[in-house]
């Protein structure tokens, strides 16, 4: 009963919210996100001893329910999702939008459907979900967005839709190959794809798959992001980027991989390949940008791209690691995007040729910085060194040779992401100094989040447990 | 089927009505009266019909399933609510208001014929039912010479394609030697086929796919469409056209199912050409009028899968299809009667002057294109799941779903006028309180269809 509020919560008050104007809907999305993060936290809390089912009728005569489950995996993105929400909300008290009701409205929608994508159970709603929160989104960068927004956007919608389709056309395949009646639960939908032949299996990894690619982004699928993650608000940025990609990555772990073992089996090569291509390609790309916010954009598709290469390697380490590296990776890039839109704010400018000395007009923004970028190349005692190391390890152990090989060419990924995570600091926070152009350092809710970021950085990089404990039922169940 | 004497007498009533009565608004009010009490009559049908038992009417010629009746009943109940929409647009039309209320009770008839036909020459009766009020409804905005051209492109594909229906009988009848859509089925086997019938059955489908306007009979579409006047379009574009897919899959389910080796390849070709026709051209249109006729086209490439598979969830998909696509049309119809402009440009800033009207048309735009929670999303849903279950036919499925994407773009286009774009839209009149609770209605009920579908399918 407890996981229908994570949905309900966030979608009520968004609606609400519409109705609402000026700050009393930034305090009711305040409010609403901090009471998601809360029973976010009671789940995965509760289940280090035995999942939540959540389970209701809804459409008998197609087989689908309202069915809802926080195991390990779910909750822990649940709980990142409210994390992050709530972040994005305290970050932006002191911002003005046009039209708040509409704005926080559709961040509180889309939050909802965040966590539905990740507590569904049955397909159907899986991909109801799935769908309900790309709208929100849509809707924010077209109205909120930078000056191409609309384009831009609309081409992020028409891709990731294509590939909803496609996805959905799979799902009733596989739908109709159940045993006896058409069923979309979870457990019939992955012994109806095991039993298929693997020539089935094959042609219909890439109807499923290319859904989470597009999401991912894995290149070649990945032209939408960039131009997307850069002409978006930046809580939509943080959305988008923190949590949507999220739900790629995890539709793969949990509807892709234990869906159709034969097809990924066979395929898994080509996918790592992909990936890896995309990790260098992202990393070189990202060398040469001076726009921060399309930087860390490359970035973050070179990180999602280790993720992916990892999951298709089939190792167990790996899979766990993919786990705790998207809580990390969430946490760490929201931590940018709210460095990000400080120096917007403050400097008006997010060319980092223009920008420079950070460290001595804004010391405590600067140190902030620092500690998020250098957690975002790995550095041991911060949070993703545990997961790339998991990574590497699970590439490493992999069941395939050949991963050796696709192994050091990833391994150039983190090199090539320290010299543009080091060189924009560089550029940004030393130097001579460029003064603001209004502001002055960190405002008190800016300090907050950033600080609820950092000790979350600090304390899983120097004691994960808590996190690898969470997630390690599930990460050997989807490898057997 | 007390039905089909109501309506008729019902446009009796409202032809009397258009020289007793003087008061136009007077006479839209008999008008929703009587649809209601139409409504009524369905569901008087409805419950006193046993499931399970079809009923033979007049010598055979029609034949009563629940299932028909519960789609007489569902199209009569988008009738009143075309009725109660544009009622007052109905008004502006012309001069002879109550003519065009008897002209579409009269259409109704036609589709309660086609939704119980068990008789091809009942199948010809009700097409020809449907489509000769039709034709005058095209032109009665008489001093636009649009709407002429309309009528009259119309009346001549129309009567041409009746001349190729009425073959297409006559050489069934010399292969099957009876009209009785049941009794062919013993007669008409696969493996002795008589050449004869398979022109008959190729004859027919054309007509029909002319009908439902698929490609490549779908040229008069978007003339005839764009030139009438935009109520009798969106009247035309939804129940008629549902009524002309159900009395299509009617004869191909029942009498033609074993046969479907011959006819299956060409219908999927005719589906696939739809699809991309309708979705291709609406692309480049620049009037939302235009598009929506495209759309049209497109949305009958969809409603063409569930005559492709044969199968118990097609009766379901045509009819959740046939209610999803009717009032979202209708919805957005409505709104767009409301503007001066018909282009895109016409519907700029909507959103910032009639914020309910933007709304509404949105989440009907969202229906056509299928988003989920919507009822187009079920509908799309159930007439894949058709074709799916069927086996084969695969490639067409993910065809279709690559064009519904295409979809998205134009919907979308307006979406995007009416939120992110500045402007002012003129609108030719004031939006009342009526007219914005009828919108949330229609609203509502894409919603259900969308949450629920299975309120809308309870008797089959």
């Amino acid at each position: 009963m407890v996981l229908i509020f994570l949905i309900l919560i966030p979608l009520l008050t968004g609606i609400i919210s519409f109705t609402l104007k000026g700050d009393g809907a930034k305090a009711l999305a305040l409010i609403s996100s901090i009471l998601t993060m809360a029973v976010s936290a009671y789940v995965s809390g509760t289940n280090y001893t035995a999942p939540i089912t959540y389970a209701h009728d809804w459409i008998p005569i197609l087989g689908t329910q309202f069915s809802l489950v926080a195991d390990g995996m779910s909750s822990m993105l649940c709980l990142l999702t409210g994390i992050v929400v709530m972040v994005v909300m305290i970050v932006s008290v002191n911002k003005t939008v046009e039209k708040p009701g509409a704005f926080y409205g559709f961040l509180l929608l889309s939050q909802a459907g965040l966590m539905g994508v990740f507590l569904a159970y049955d397909a159907l709603l899986f991909y109801v979900f799935w769908e309900l929160a790309l709208i929100p989104v849509y809707f924010l960068c077209s109205q909120w967005g930078g000056e191409k927004r609309i384009p831009v956007t609309f081409k992020f919608f028409i891709y990731t839709f294509v590939g909803s389709l496609m996805m959905l056309a799979g799902l009733i395949y596989l739908s109709t190959q159940t045993q006896g009646v058409s069923s979309y639960a979870w457990g019939d939908i992955v012994r109806a794809g095991t039993s298929l032949s693997p020539e089935k299996q094959q042609w219909l990894f890439w109807l499923i798959f290319i859904a989470f690619a597009i999401k991912m982004p894995i290149f070649p699928f990945h032209t939408w992001q960039p131009d997307t993650y850069e002409q978006s608000p930046t809580p939509v940025t943080i959305i988008l980027s923190a949590l949507m990609v999220k739900m790629g990555l995890y539709a793969i772990l949990r509807w892709l991989l234990p869906v159709l073992p034969a097809g990924v089996a066979y395929w898994s090569d080509t996918v790592v390949v992909l990936a890896v291509i995309g990790i260098v390609y992202a990393s070189c790309i990202a060398i040469v940008q001076t726009d921060i916010k399309r930087l860390i954009a490359y970035s973050s598709i070179a990180h999602m791209g280790l993720m992916a290469a990892v999951a298709f390697s089939g190792s167990s380490v790996g899979m766990h690691g993919i786990m705790v590296q998207m809580f990390n990776h969430g946490i760490t890039i929201t931590g940018m995007w709210i460095i990000v839109s400080i120096i917007e704010d403050r400097w008006g400018t997010r060319d980092m040729t223009k920008l420079g000395g950070m460290a001595t007009v804004a010391p405590k923004m600067a140190i902030a910085f620092v500690i998020i970028s250098l957690a975002s190349i790995g550095l041991p005692l911060t949070n993703n060194f545990i997961g790339e190391f998991m990574l590497f390890n699970g590439l490493f152990s992999g069941t395939e040779a050949n991963h050796m090989v696709m192994m050091a060419i990833a391994g150039l990924g983190i090199i090539l992401g320290a010299v543009y995570t080091l060189n924009m600091i560089q550029k940004t926070t030393y130097g001579e100094a460029v003064a603001m152009l209004k502001g002055k350092d960190v405002s008190i809710n800016e300090y907050l989040g950033l600080a609820i970021i950092i000790s979350l950085v600090l304390f899983l990089g120097v004691y994960p447990k808590p996190l690898l404990d969470l997630t390690s039922g599930i990460a050997s169940m989807i490898v057997k | 089927m007390k039905a089909i004497i109501a309506t008729t007498i019902f446009g009796i009533i409202m032809m009397f009505a258009s020289f007793m009565v003087n008061n136009k608004s007077a006479i839209s009010t008999l008008a929703v009266v009587l649809f209601a009490a139409l409504l009524g009559v369905n569901i008087w049908d409805l419950v006193t019909t046993p499931a399970n038992a079809p009923q033979l009417f007049y010598n055979n010629m029609l034949r009563v399933e629940h299932y028909s009746l519960w789609f007489n009943t569902l199209m009569t109940g988008c009738s009143l609510l075309y009725v109660l929409l544009m009622g007052k647009e109905i008004q502006k039309v012309g001069t002879h208001v109550a003519e065009y209320f008897a002209l579409i009770l009269f259409i109704l008839c036609g589709v309660y014929i086609l939704s119980t036909y068990n008789n091809l020459l009942m199948l010809f009766i009700g097409i020809e039912i449907l489509s000769i009020p039709q034709y005058i409804l095209a032109g009665s905005d008489k001093r636009n010479l649009k709407s002429s051209e309309a009528s009259l492109k119309y009346f001549l594909m129309g009567a041409f394609s009746t001349g190729i229906l009425l073959m297409g009988i006559t050489l069934l009848y010399g292969a099957a030697r009876t009209f009785d859509i049941t009794e062919m089925v013993s007669i008409l086997h696969s493996d002795a086929l008589n050449p004869l019938a398979l022109a008959g059955i190729m004859f027919i489908m054309i007509v029909l796919s002319f009908k439902v306007s698929a490609a490549p009979m779908h040229m008069w579409t978007p003339d005839v469409y764009d030139g009438s006047p935009t109520p009798f379009t969106a009247y035309m574009a939804t129940i008629v056209k549902a009524a002309a897919f159900f009395a299509f899959l009617r004869l191909f389910q029942v009498s033609f199912n074993s046969l479907s080796e011959h006819w299956t390849i060409i219908l999927a070709i005719i589906t696939a050409a739809t699809l991309l026709v309708g979705n291709v051209t609406a692309v480049f249109q620049q009037s939302v009028k235009r598009m929506l006729a495209y759309s049209s086209i497109a949305q009958a490439g969809f409603m063409l899968f569930a005559i492709l598979a044969v199968n118990a969830i097609a009766w379901q998909g045509i009819i959740i299809y046939a209610v999803a696509y009717s009032v979202a049309t209708i919805g957005i119809f409505s709104v767009l009667v409301k503007l001066k402009d018909y282009t895109y440009d016409g519907f700029n800033g909507l959103a910032k002057k009639e914020p309910l009207l933007a709304f509404t048309a949105s989440i009907f735009l969202f229906s056509l294109a299928g988003i989920p929670l919507t009822g187009g999303f079920m509908a799309k849903y159930y007439v894949v799941l058709a074709v799916v279950q069927q086996g084969h036919l695969l490639w067409l499925v993910i065809f279709a779903l690559l064009m519904a994407a295409i979809s998205v773009y134009y919907y979308f286009r307006v979406i995007i006028a009416m939120y992110f774009k500045p402007g002012t839209p003129e609108l030719t009149s004031q939006v009342t309180a009526g007219d914005k609770l009828m919108l949330i209605v229609t609203c509502i009920i894409v919603l259900l269809l969308g949450i629920l579908p299975q309120l809308f399918l309870n008797n089959i």
